[in-house]
């Protein structure tokens, strides 16, 4: 039922606990201009990054995300020009925001990988190969997303959804 | 049936379901994000303003003028929504709704990561982001994932110098920082009902911090003294059979005062570890340790002494500064030489009133000191109420164990 194209591109790799004031932070946070927040992000973790995330895929590991509940860090990462994300595991908050904006997830609790490899990810297999420099590949199989997630997604986020279910209920 | 959280959420862990909101919470800073996505829905129609709640805390009084700017944009549209408003200087968001805004059994959910506060209250109460709270304004419920749940059975009580908050750092090194992701926690057995609601609420707050969804208390008769306050009906919780992911037992009378070392909340270790490390500043404040309580015993402390280093002090909540005031706990602040800042969130999330400069050291009484977080290539340390003051006076970090 859900159509998603399969995604590929080169890894950007993160280490465990990427906190949100990490990828934003928070001295950037108060305005409307979402671009203040793609030009600062992860200016406190590593100030080459910035440059390297267009057209990346991130692979992350455990517990991406954890902190603060500020969607600005997921939407930071989406006007970077960041494909999908893949992690070890994701913190649940960030895991929703990221989900909400339709940013394709992928929680693999066992990837390893490192910078450059190429990542083939596809929402409907739920399936990430990494294929390193000497072009060994590597397949995993990442946790099912609910139903109602993959739904989210493929409608391009929540507002998308949110507007489905508002006009249904108008009827 | 089962876990606090199954038996408010109505259904087995680890299922999806949806479920209408009692409550709903924004605070100045994703105030003001879940409006701007609010317009790009077109707008129109909250389903329940009634239970929606605005509470500026996070940058207040407004510290730039682009702030004060989106904040006045915010405050005019919950005038013209009609939502619960509470201005600058009315306090930290989880503490507002603390004070009446809360009963057990409720669904509550908050833009903001320690919306978790208030399962010391027997509710079911977690954060989300700007997009989520949009569609909680929009169609008043939202999907959740029922949490299994990890279960602290506490024994017996706080022994000379340790409090909540060093069990609070205690069960998130245990953890680790993403030891409960996706997870709730509970805190059950006889040690509860020596626990106040503040002592609840510094555990609750920091479940967060070890990925927790929430942090839960079954409501019992010191729920249920502190709502009739507020005239809030309390329903006694009972734990029934409930089956949890992991179990500890936890003997209070063995918990030390704790530290969380730079940068991470779950480095933690001894206070004596880091004996005498100067200090530039010490906070005590926020969402963890800001209430009535906590500044009472900061001032027991501080009365009658200097503090040694810059040491600024933040009530969580209007009601807190004048029972505070009522009580002379802010005299003894003011004559101790501490500096006194208006209700609200300060200097936790390093944007004013408080932030640190390069090389400096802080000791907060917070709950997160990650990288630059408080202050750009400044390290800070958290700890309890008490740690805080006894390391205000002496100017380095000092062990409780020591002095009291």
């Amino acid at each position: 039922m859900h159509v998603f194209n399969t995604i590929q591109a080169p890894a950007v790799c993160l280490g465990d606990d990427i906190d949100t004031d990490l990828i934003i932070a928070g001295r950037y946070l108060r305005t409307k201009d979402a671009q203040i927040w793609a030009d600062h992000i992860f200016e406190d973790l590593d100030t080459t990054l910035h440059a390297r995330l267009n057209g990346c895929i991130i692979v992350a590991g455990k517990n991406f995300g954890c902190g603060s509940s500020r969607e600005q860090a997921a939407v930071s990462i989406q006007l970077a020009g960041v494909q999908a994300i893949v992690a070890r595991s994701f913190s649940r908050i960030f895991f929703r925001n990221a989900l909400n904006l339709a940013i394709p997830l992928f929680e693999v609790p066992d990837i390893t990988c490192h910078d450059g490899d190429t990542i083939t990810c596809s929402l409907e297999t739920g399936k990430v190969t990494v294929q390193d420099e000497s072009k060994n590949t590597m397949t995993y199989q990442a946790q099912p997303l609910s139903e109602r997630m993959l739904e989210i997604i493929s409608m391009g986020g929540l507002l998308p959804y949110i507007e489905k279910r508002m006009s249904f209920k108008a009827l | 049936m089962g876990t606090l959280s199954e038996q408010i959420l109505g259904a087995e862990a680890g299922t999806y379901i949806d479920r209408q909101v009692d409550r709903m919470y924004v605070h100045d800073g994703t105030g003001i994000q879940t409006k701007l996505v609010w317009d790009r829905l077109g707008g129109k129609g909250v389903k329940a303003p009634y239970r929606v709640y605005v509470i500026f805390d996070h940058n207040t009084p407004a510290n730039t003028s682009e702030v004060a700017t989106l904040q006045r944009e915010l405050r005019n549209f919950c005038k013209q929504q009609q939502f619960h408003f509470s201005d600058a200087g009315g306090g930290i968001c989880h503490q507002y709704m603390a004070e009446g805004h809360v009963a057990p059994g409720e669904i509550i959910v908050g833009a903001d990561s320690h919306s978790c506060t208030l399962g010391a209250f027997g509710a079911f109460a977690t954060g989300v982001g700007a997009t989520d709270m949009a569609g909680l304004w929009a169609l008043g419920e939202t999907w959740f994932r029922v949490p299994e749940s990890i279960g602290f059975h506490l024994h017996g009580s706080f022994s000379r110098g340790a409090e909540a908050k060093d069990l609070a750092l205690w069960y998130v090194s245990t953890l680790g920082m993403d030891g409960a992701t996706y997870q709730a926690l509970e805190f059950v057995g006889e040690g509860c009902a020596g626990l106040s609601m503040t002592e609840r609420m510094t555990l609750t707050n920091m479940a967060i911090e070890a990925g927790g969804k929430t942090g839960l208390f079954y409501a019992d008769h010191v729920t249920e003294t502190y709502m009739a306050q507020y005239g809030t009906h309390c329903k006694h919780q009972q734990p029934q059979d409930p089956i949890y992911t992991r179990e500890f037992d936890v003997v209070l009378d063995d918990i030390v005062p704790l530290l969380a070392v730079p940068h991470r909340v779950d480095s933690v270790v001894p206070v004596h570890k880091y004996a005498d490390t100067e200090l530039d500043q010490v906070f005590i404040g926020t969402c963890t340790n800001g209430r009535y309580e906590d500044l009472l015993r900061a001032a027991e402390i501080l009365k009658g002494e200097t503090v040694s280093v810059r040491t600024i002090i933040a009530p969580a909540s209007r009601r807190t500064y004048q029972q505070a005031l009522q009580a002379g706990v802010i005299d003894s602040f003011i004559d101790a030489g501490c500096i006194l800042v208006p209700p609200g969130c300060a200097a936790c999330l390093g944007t004013h009133q408080g932030v640190l400069g390069k090389g400096e050291v802080g000791l907060s009484t917070a709950n997160r000191n990650f990288k630059n977080r408080m202050g750009v290539d400044a390290s800070y340390f958290l700890s309890s109420v008490t740690t805080a003051a006894v390391s205000a006076i002496c100017g380095v970090i000092t062990d409780p164990l020591e002095v009291l």
